[in-house]
């Protein structure tokens, strides 16, 4: 007991170890080897057997199964099966089940918070106070949206089965996120954990089937990323929902191109944290430690980018080289570990390269003198002196390495937050709410932290901007990506007039136009020279149109990527602008209604309606523009967090050949209303209403190069649209949609695929346009005077 | 891992056991004090969840709380045997079986002060003789601060005269409330040279000043004017020591050191009761400022019936079996 007198002397805290009995004995109860989880039953499976390492100490923990195409074909039957049922029970009764789940994961926390630490290497305080919590929250939140979803989603309707495929850095929190919300909305689930870490979703296996959850409606099959190759290829699923590199990701983009799945991405990050001169340095010292040291960085959405003010930066690195003595690294099972294990020895031999290579690219390297163990641990870094072209600033590291540049403005700092590929997070240090609000909008992340950093909560939406990923996960946003609408199935060719009409002599104009390109608000030749001609649908000559080609596109989009200030216009003053355009519109009904019958062939009364519906259309999007309001969440939190829907960009629109004046109308309003710029390529056929209509735009105030209009070869100009890394979506109205997805995987832009649409329906505006031209982007603002 | 060249904080050679003396005050240094409420709740929220001690770890680090503890009454009916009484468990703070079973009876355990009225100086004095056991006075207006400046130094002057080795001042919070750190810090300096010889805390009536950056600017001009240790309360203020107080406090006096190598105490006081909060007082002395912080030197607690729990934990980490309060001598 002399020990006493010596603590007395040193004043360390000592060994306080989490014992992990618990978790050992459940994974000898289990016999250590674990069967597939498929139709509510252990299925041994076909494949080969594989290892579950503990990265802490190298030791064995259990057998998997490696799933194989029948393995998956059996998962995805079950799946299949379970779903109708699944989905006709109500929202109450699922919501029943949710609520037990979240129950019995409460139930279980401890068993669940040390077998992830077992898998994983992660502390033992992040799963028991972090993960686990966060995974209870996550039923408990879905199970009220089981039993509200009939009354707050009307109009919609379950996707089927949604093949899930998640990481390794957070198993069981990203089981949650993937699993709750589908099944809420009455998808059933084929689900498969990261090789490395699978054990928490086999518990979880148990606890669907303490649950008494019907049988199918979760299964999950182990394996590696060749397992996941066959989920996201198998035909019969209707939705892939995948977090993970973006490398990854883009390959995902490719295999499920044109195959009608619905596809969330959740993928890397190099998040900035923005720190300003008149931030708390302190509070934001212990922000970079929750950015960066949290689950030894491997984190997507990790605060890896420090940008701090030049005039307070090397204060601001002396407090945190201090802090960071303070770190303790060692076995993940003691409580008093702050960063554990890396997930496995090739992640840190990664890790370790990429710093050695910002050492050798001219970064300066501090690690603190802390006691760093042997094996499967990595002591945590900074590299300052780093500067954007540096290797370390542009690549995610995915380990505890914070890199650190300086900015001297707000609008540097902005600028230096958006420089890079990626858009998942970023996090603002300023006690000055002007400079800190001002900026929340202006980077181009899908999450905002003022004043804190990796804040989760299943209330409010998580997930991508740009390379990113798309998609949103946790709250209501998140709800639309296990959703789709209800809309009957409608065929264009339907929609077209049968008969060619007799036209009548004098609706034609009395000199025929030519008609060029509009580009950055002017009316531009085609780059090529050359025209193409548009015939009527008996065949008569109408006039030419300029044939877009490759640089047409890039002139067009340049002009819409200068035209941002539109982003950034009130929705009042948007509003103004479109309805001028109504106005200018309804002025010329005749001739465009002229025009559409000489094109398309329409009745007289046909060709009215088209315009007048046009009119109408313009109207409603006046009336969107300042109306579609964003949200603020309810996390439990002492702050608001603002859902802002904001516009995505540079929207590319492939528009159809039917109601060539509608439907251009109704495509390119929603997206300008919301604040984006538009490079639309008009029907191919019959593309002379949108060339008329550039004149409506002259004459409407339509600031330069928020809609610009190219003509031409309409699926070639798409697909140089989808190639383009300067447009941020691209929305597709046409039979080609797998060459648009596939063009789009370069920088994972958002793609809207859509094989017809009833413009002179309910369904030809809304809501849905609405939210395919903006993206939610949620600002945490913890406040306290 | 890599061999380069180590950063550590900045440490001013020779300054390490000097007093914190008087400097000049600096209106821009008060300025820029900035504290985020929801971060610093955050931090003091997820530390007891980061850091614990346990078994023997857990026995010495409550042992050094009781070495840190301000044994204090102050109340209107203390009485000469009162004080007396408080004086003898302030020597003999543990059970001396207590203290042999984990083999550090002969360290002479006692607590870090005792804390009365000027009053009960003498009394307190006497009962203390022959141990090193400074007696501390509150003064200069004790609770409100708010009689004539002149009293309030002669007060000083008093219990310093009467034997106290320690003074706990008050300061006038209304000179906070009004944005006048300018008279805190003049007042303060009165204050720091009626103490002469005697360490002076200055205790800032944390829960009276509305905001942490009020907290934060107080204790910074409290330094500024040569205060030994900045104290949270009085133990009369509606909310008495936090630990988002603490946080703040120990953030001011880690800024004083970057700043001029001079190393001012904290003292929570009001409301610690239990083993556990003060163990969260000392991960945030340690996490925030340091070993040389857990220390009587630097660490003080401002407590009463504090040590009675930590005395019955001690007996259940001695015995194995949970105890009770009748046990353990009364103060």
């Amino acid at each position: 007991m002399n020990r006493v007198a010596q603590i007395l002397e040193t004043m360390e805290y000592g060994p306080a170890p989490e014992s992990d009995v618990p978790a050992q004995t459940w994974l000898d109860k289990k016999g250590r080897r674990f069967e597939l989880f498929i139709g509510g039953t252990g299925m041994p499976g076909h494949g080969d057997r594989f290892d579950s390492i503990n990265p802490a100490t190298g030791s064995k923990l259990a057998l998997l199964a490696q799933a194989t195409a029948a393995d998956v074909d059996a998962a995805v039957r079950a799946a299949r099966a379970a779903q109708p049922g699944w989905a006709k029970l109500s929202g109450f009764e699922r919501a029943k089940y949710l609520y037990a789940l979240a129950r019995l994961v409460q139930k279980h926390s401890r068993l669940f918070a040390v077998l992830e630490t077992l898998d994983n290497g992660k502390p033992i305080r992040e799963t028991r106070d972090i993960d686990i919590p966060l995974v209870v929250r996550h039923f408990y939140h879905h199970a009220g949206w089981a039993q509200l979803l009939e009354s707050e989603f009307p109009g919609y309707a379950p996707l089927g089965v949604a093949g899930q495929v998640i990481p390794w850095n957070f198993p069981v929190l990203m089981l949650a996120w993937k699993i709750a919300p589908a099944i809420a909305c009455g998808n059933t689930v084929v689900l498969k954990p990261a090789e490395d870490t699978s054990l928490t979703a086999l518990l979880f296996a148990d606890i669907c089937q303490e649950a008494k959850l019907p049988k199918g409606v979760v299964n999950i099959v182990t394996g590696s990323g060749e397992t996941g190759r066959l989920i996201v290829e198998h035909p019969d699923i209707d939705k892939i929902a995948f977090t993970g590199s973006t490398e990854v990701g883009r390959a995902i983009r490719l295999a499920t191109a044109g195959t009608g799945k619905k596809l969330t991405l959740e993928l890397g990050g190099k998040s900035p944290f923005i720190v300003f001169d008149d931030a708390d340095l302190d509070a934001a010292v212990e922000g970079a430690v929750d950015a960066i040291w949290f689950n030894q960085g491997q984190v997507c959405c990790a605060g890896s980018r420090l940008l701090v003010q030049e005039s307070v930066a090397e204060r601001f690195l002396a407090k945190l080289r201090a802090r960071m003595e303070n770190l303790r690294v060692g076995d993940p099972l003691d409580k008093t570990t702050d960063i554990g294990a890396i997930v496995s020895l090739k992640q840190r031999a990664q890790i370790d390269a990429k710093v050695k290579k910002g050492v050798a690219e001219g970064a300066i390297l501090f690690q603190p003198k802390t006691v760093c163990p042997d094996g499967c641990f990595y002591p945590p870094t900074l590299l300052s002196n780093v500067e954007p072209a540096a290797t370390v600033a542009q690549e995610e590291i995915f380990g505890p390495v914070l890199v650190a540049m300086t900015f001297r403005t707000p609008a540097e700092g902005v600028a230096l937050a958006n420089n890079t590929r990626y858009g998942l997070a970023a996090s603002i240090w300023s006690e000055d709410i002007n400079v800190a609000l001002d900026l929340a909008p202006r980077i181009k992340a899908g999450v905002v932290w003022v004043n804190c950093t990796n804040q989760f909560d299943a209330s409010t939406g998580f997930g991508g901007y740009r390379e990113s990923g798309f998609g949103r996960e946790g709250g209501r946003e998140g709800l639309y990506e296990y959703l789709k609408e209800k809309t009957p199935k409608f065929s264009a060719a339907a929609s077209m007039p049968t008969a060619p009409p007799a036209l009548a002599k004098e609706e034609f104009p009395a000199v025929d136009r030519t008609a060029k390109l509009f580009i950055g608000g002017k009316q531009a030749r085609p780059d090529g020279g050359t025209s193409r001609a548009i015939v009527s649908r008996s065949g008569a000559f109408l006039g030419h149109v300029g044939e877009g080609n490759r640089k047409d596109i890039r002139n067009a989009v340049e002009a819409a990527s200068k035209a941002e200030g539109w982003a950034y216009a009130t929705g009042h003053a948007r509003a103004q602008i479109l309805y001028y355009c109504a106005e200018n519109l309804s002025a010329r009904a005749g001739e465009f209604a002229a025009r559409s019958r000489g094109m398309t062939g329409a009745s007289k009364a046909a060709a009215a309606k088209e315009v007048e519906v046009s009119i109408h259309r313009l109207f409603t999007y006046a009336a969107w523009a300042d109306k579609f309001d964003g949200a603020v969440h309810n996390p439990p939190l002492r702050g608001a967090v603002l859902a802002m829907n904001e516009p995505q960009g540079v929207i590319a629109i492939a528009a159809p050949d039917e109601a060539p004046l509608l439907a251009f109308t109704s495509l390119w309003a929603p997206a300008v209303a919301m604040g984006n710029r538009v490079v639309i390529v008009p029907s191919e056929r019959h593309p002379l209403a949108a060339t008329d209509f550039y004149q409506v735009l002259e004459t409407s105030d339509m600031p330069a190069g928020v809609i610009n209009i190219v003509t031409g070869g309409r699926d070639t100009l798409a697909q140089t649209l989808g190639e383009h890394h300067g447009v941020d979506a691209i929305w597709y109205f046409g039979s080609n949609g797998k060459l648009i997805e596939q063009a789009s995987v370069g920088d994972l832009k958002r793609t809207w695929i859509v094989g017809a649409i009833d413009w002179f329906g309910a369904d030809g505006e809304g809501r849905v346009f609405l939210r395919h031209a903006t993206q939610v982007k949620n600002v945490w603002i913890p406040y306290g005077a | 891992m890599f061999n380069v060249k180590q950063i550590v904080p900045c440490e001013i050679a020779g300054l390490r056991d000097a007093r914190n003396p008087v400097a000049s005050y600096d209106a821009d240094l008060i300025d820029s004090v900035r504290v985020n409420r929801s971060a610093a709740e955050r931090r003091v929220a997820s530390l007891p969840g980061r850091r614990t001690v346990k078994k023997e770890w857990q026995a010495a680090w409550q042992v050094r709380a009781i070495q840190c503890i301000d044994l204090t009454t102050l109340s209107g009916d203390d009485t000469p045997g009162r004080v007396r009484r408080l004086c003898a468990k302030a020597r003999r703070p543990v059970r001396q079986e207590l203290l042999d079973a984990m083999g550090i009876g002969g360290i002479g355990v006692t607590t870090g002060a005792v804390c009365v009225y000027h009053a009960m100086v003498e009394t307190a004095v006497a009962a203390l003789r022959g141990t090193k056991i400074p007696v501390a006075a509150v003064s200069a207006g004790f609770p409100a601060g708010l009689s004539p400046l002149d009293l309030r130094v002669k007060e000083i002057e008093a219990s310093v005269a009467a034997g106290a080795g320690e003074i706990d001042i008050v300061i006038n919070r209304s000179h906070v409330l009004t944005g006048n750190y300018r008279a805190v810090y003049d007042e303060m300096k009165l204050f720091r040279a009626a103490c002469g010889p005697a360490r002076v805390k200055a205790i800032v009536g944390a829960g009276d000043l509305g905001t942490l950056v009020n907290v934060g600017r107080a204790s910074l001009a409290c330094m500024m004017a040569g205060a030994d240790f900045v104290k949270t309360s009085t133990g009369k203020e509606a909310t008495n020591a936090t630990l988002p107080f603490a946080l703040v406090m120990c953030r001011m006096i880690r800024t004083w050191h970057e700043m001029t190598g001079h190393k001012v105490g904290f003292k929570p006081a009001g409301g610690i009761a239990t083993a556990k909060d003060a163990m969260n007082y000392q991960f945030i002395m340690k996490e925030e400022l340091g070993n040389d912080w857990l220390s009587p030197e630097l660490f003080r607690i401002g407590a009463s019936s504090l040590l009675t729990d930590i005395e019955r934990q001690l007996e259940y980490f001695v015995s194995g079996h949970y105890s009770v309060a009748h046990r353990q001598p009364m103060a």
